[in-house]
């Protein structure tokens, strides 16, 4: 099974690292603890020496937490190690070195938002900055409308055309309107990473919980509310505490049964709903480096339901060849120093893991695919930028080029949709993804949206009291819509499996 | 947003000048932010943040704020689809019809073993209070779920622990105080207990059981929601002038 060491040394390197040198060759106070270790704060003095750059804002976003004081060590080592999360936000805000706990102000790369966050954050940007005011880059505000999409809802679609006039308002230079079939992608996360947004080293934040997803791209990415992204649209900054990071080491040779949601439904299931909470998550080792891209997204996709701040896997030639005629932006990729300090580090053998599931209400809810099997289900749903990927419905169409019960299919981004009508899927003698689909008897894919992920408006799809395995990221109650629904959360394999017995199965059913 | 049961601490005077050393820069970012059609320089934005630092802690810290009413007790991990389901999120929450609608579904979402959060008809909650246990909040970047909780006339939630993003979004806006209890509270208080929340002393009294709990202090967050949020609070401060 599974491995778990901690490192404790490296926890102790963490806390006397905390240390925080002053021009006179002392050391400024520790203030007391933050959520995780002692929280500095740089104690201004109204002398010629004190400069701007040393002083800094105390924590206003974050709750302050008063653990017991950790003594920090005698010897004064200042820390010049530093994790790849410190590093792209000490050089958002131009600062050479910075500790877990310090307020940064960071500038940011890419603002993105869509039709559910974007009408408020517009309104909360023009009325704090003026009616007329302009967006501090028209190339950095990135709006895709993706959510409530293809409704009749009125105010779902009165909320696109908010984003719509805003766009041409400001002149914004991405905007992917659904109107224009040529422009529109689809799920904002999938559509960042395709169309070049997301680059390794730099700062992107969006209005959605899932925008750590970009973290795959060795970025620092996270979800922010209206009123951050409103001032972030006028500034083009943003106040954030920097976390500390907790290193996941992912070893071994991954089984062809086991796909990467299976491993972070491990991890979740490991550290709980808010083991990382107000950290970063690095994700390393030997099965990281031979992971894809797609892979990688999976993984930092759900960083969040563990309470993560970010979640981050350093580039590398796949990423840069990922990149590749996707992006003229030149971009400065990090990885953490071998003598960072992380707060925390796990290591797993995949080798040894097996698929599984979050059964009901909750994403740590870990269970084993194969103790599930009793299960009897109603519905599979294969979609969301967590499981709707191009690869997830290959995964998918491969295992399910057999037979079926009832599946629903809806899939994340356009070129995604034009995948699953022109990708042959390996090992079903040349047909497409559609193809098998509809062969083995599930719904017509259908246009990109999100909706059925978290129960939008009252004519989407599956809003029903039902037992679902779904390969999207959340299962609270209530989450697709019917308080009373059941959602396993699970690996496309799991989910396909699944959708041809009509339990929960593992998919070494099928699978050799 | 009504803030009644909140008594104001003496803010420094707008006259402070932001920052001895950068006069120069502080006022172009007191200009260019209304103005802004170009990106404040990070300077200017150090400028601000000495401010804040240079002002006296006492000012910077904390909240009197007393908030007396019924608690409304659920337990861990009440996530943002349960406070605001994802359908009602086409509401946008700076058109004020629609705010006060969010308002009136807050905590819809809600599995039925908690009760009525909003009576039947009501628009509001008579519950000034939310005891929760761990990971309050926890879920989507949505900021309609501490918006449809203050818009419903909650004025703080009392919680073991928060989940970063709404916690974060709390302050933004300044709907209500994210208080954390030290230890567990939501097991020791029943919904309809009348309750007093005291920012100042720390604690949280149950009139009806008699038990007073110790809460952890509110600190730099507490001026930011005194003030309304981060944007009122740049201004109260008068790191950004009054908006035209």
């Amino acid at each position: 099974m599974a491995t778990v060491a901690t490192a404790a040394a490296a926890a102790a390197r963490h806390n006397a690292a905390l240390l925080v040198p002053k021009g006179d060759g002392g050391n400024l106070p520790v203030l007391d603890s933050g959520f995780f270790g002692p929280r500095v704060a740089f104690v201004p003095e109204f002398s010629p020496t004190c400069t701007q750059r040393n002083a800094s804002v105390r924590a206003v976003m974050a709750p302050p937490q008063l653990q017991q004081q950790r003594s920090p060590a005698s010897s004064g080592i200042v820390k010049h190690a530093l994790t790849a999360t410190e590093k792209i936000l000490a050089r958002a805000s131009e600062k050479t070195q910075l500790v877990p706990g310090e307020n940064v102000w960071v500038k940011a790369d890419i603002l993105m938002t869509h039709d559910v966050g974007a009408p408020g954050t517009i309104g909360i940007f023009k009325r704090e900055f003026g009616k007329d005011a302009k967006v501090w880059d028209r190339e950095k505000v990135v709006l895709i409308p993706d959510h409530y999409i293809f409704t009749a809802d009125e105010r779902a679609n009165r909320n696109v055309d908010i984003l719509r006039e805003f766009a041409l308002e400001q002149d914004i230079k991405y905007f992917y309107d659904i109107k224009d079939r040529s422009n529109f992608r689809g799920v904002c996360h999938v559509a960042l990473a395709q169309e070049g947004h997301c680059r390794p080293g730099e700062v992107l934040f969006g209005t959605d919980s899932h925008t750590c997803n970009a973290g795959a791209f060795g970025q620092f990415a996270t979800g922010i509310g209206n009123t951050d992204a409103g001032f972030i649209m006028g500034t083009g900054q943003l106040l954030i505490k920097v976390p500390p990071t907790l290193r996941f080491v992912l070893d071994g040779e991954m089984p062809k049964h086991l796909l990467t949601k299976d491993l972070i439904l491990q991890i979740i299931g490991e550290i709980s709903v808010a083991g990382a909470t107000y950290k970063a998550m690095e994700f390393v080792g030997s099965a990281v480096d031979k992971m894809t891209m797609e892979d990688r997204m999976t993984l930092c996709n759900m960083v969040v339901e563990a309470g993560a701040k970010n979640g981050v896997v350093p580039a590398d030639s796949t990423t840069f060849k990922y990149l590749e005629g996707k992006t003229s932006i030149p971009y400065e990729p990090v990885s953490s120093d071998g003598a960072a300090s992380f707060l925390q580090e796990y290591r797993f053998d995949v080798s040894k893991l097996e698929p599984v599931v979050a059964k009901p209400h909750s994403p740590d809810n870990r269970g084993l695919a194969r103790e599930c099997k009793d299960v009897k289900i109603d519905r599979v749903y294969i979609g969301s930028c967590t499981g709707g990927k191009t690869e997830d419905f290959l995964a998918a169409a491969e295992l399910m080029a057999i037979s079926v019960s009832s599946t629903f299919v809806p899939n994340d981004n356009l070129l995604v949709w034009l995948d699953l009508f022109t990708l042959p899927v390996p090992g079903a003698e040349g047909l497409t993804c559609a193809e098998v689909f509809t062969k083995a008897g599930c719904d017509t894919p259908t246009a990109p949206s999100c909706g059925a992920c978290l129960g939008g408006p009252q004519d989407t799809y599956a809003r029903m009291n039902e037992i679902c395995v779904s390969t999207t990221n959340r299962n609270f109650p209530g989450r697709m819509g019917n308080k009373d629904a059941q959602i396993y959360l699970a690996s496309p394999y799991t989910a396909a499996a699944s959708a041809l017995t009509g339990f929960v199965t593992d998919p070494r059913e099928f699978l050799s | 947003m009504a803030v009644s049961t909140v008594v104001m601490r003496a803010l420094p005077s707008p006259g402070i000048a932001v920052s001895p050393a950068s006069s120069s820069s502080s006022s172009s970012f007191s200009s260019s932010t209304l103005s802004c059609s170009r990106g404040v320089p990070l300077a200017a934005a150090a400028a601000l943040s000495s401010h804040v630092a240079n002002s006296s802690s006492a000012d910077q810290s904390g909240s009197a704020a007393t908030i007396h009413g019924r608690c409304f007790v659920v337990g861990d991990n009440i996530d943002t689809d349960q406070i605001i389901p994802a359908e009602y999120l086409t509401l946008v929450p700076s058109k004020p019809e629609e705010y006060q609608k969010l308002g009136s579904y807050a905590m819809i979402g809600l599995p039925a073993k908690w009760g009525r959060f909003i009576e039947e008809g009501k628009s509001k909650t008579e519950y000034k209070v939310v005891i929760g246990g761990a990971n309050f909040g926890c879920g989507s970047s949505r900021e309609h779920a501490p918006v449809a909780l203050g818009a419903a006339g909650v004025r703080a939630v009392v919680a073991e622990s928060y989940a970063r993003i709404f916690f974060r979004n709390s302050v933004a806006t300044g709907e209500l105080y994210p208080v954390e209890s030290q230890g567990r509270i939501c097991d020791e208080n029943k919904t309809g207990d009348y309750v007093t929340v005291d920012l100042e002393l720390g604690t949280l009294v149950n009139h009806t059981t008699g038990k007073q709990y110790a809460l952890k202090p509110i600190g730099e967050a507490g001026p930011v929601i005194d003030a309304g949020g981060i944007f009122a609070y740049a201004r109260k401060t008068g790191m950004i002038p009054a908006a035209a």
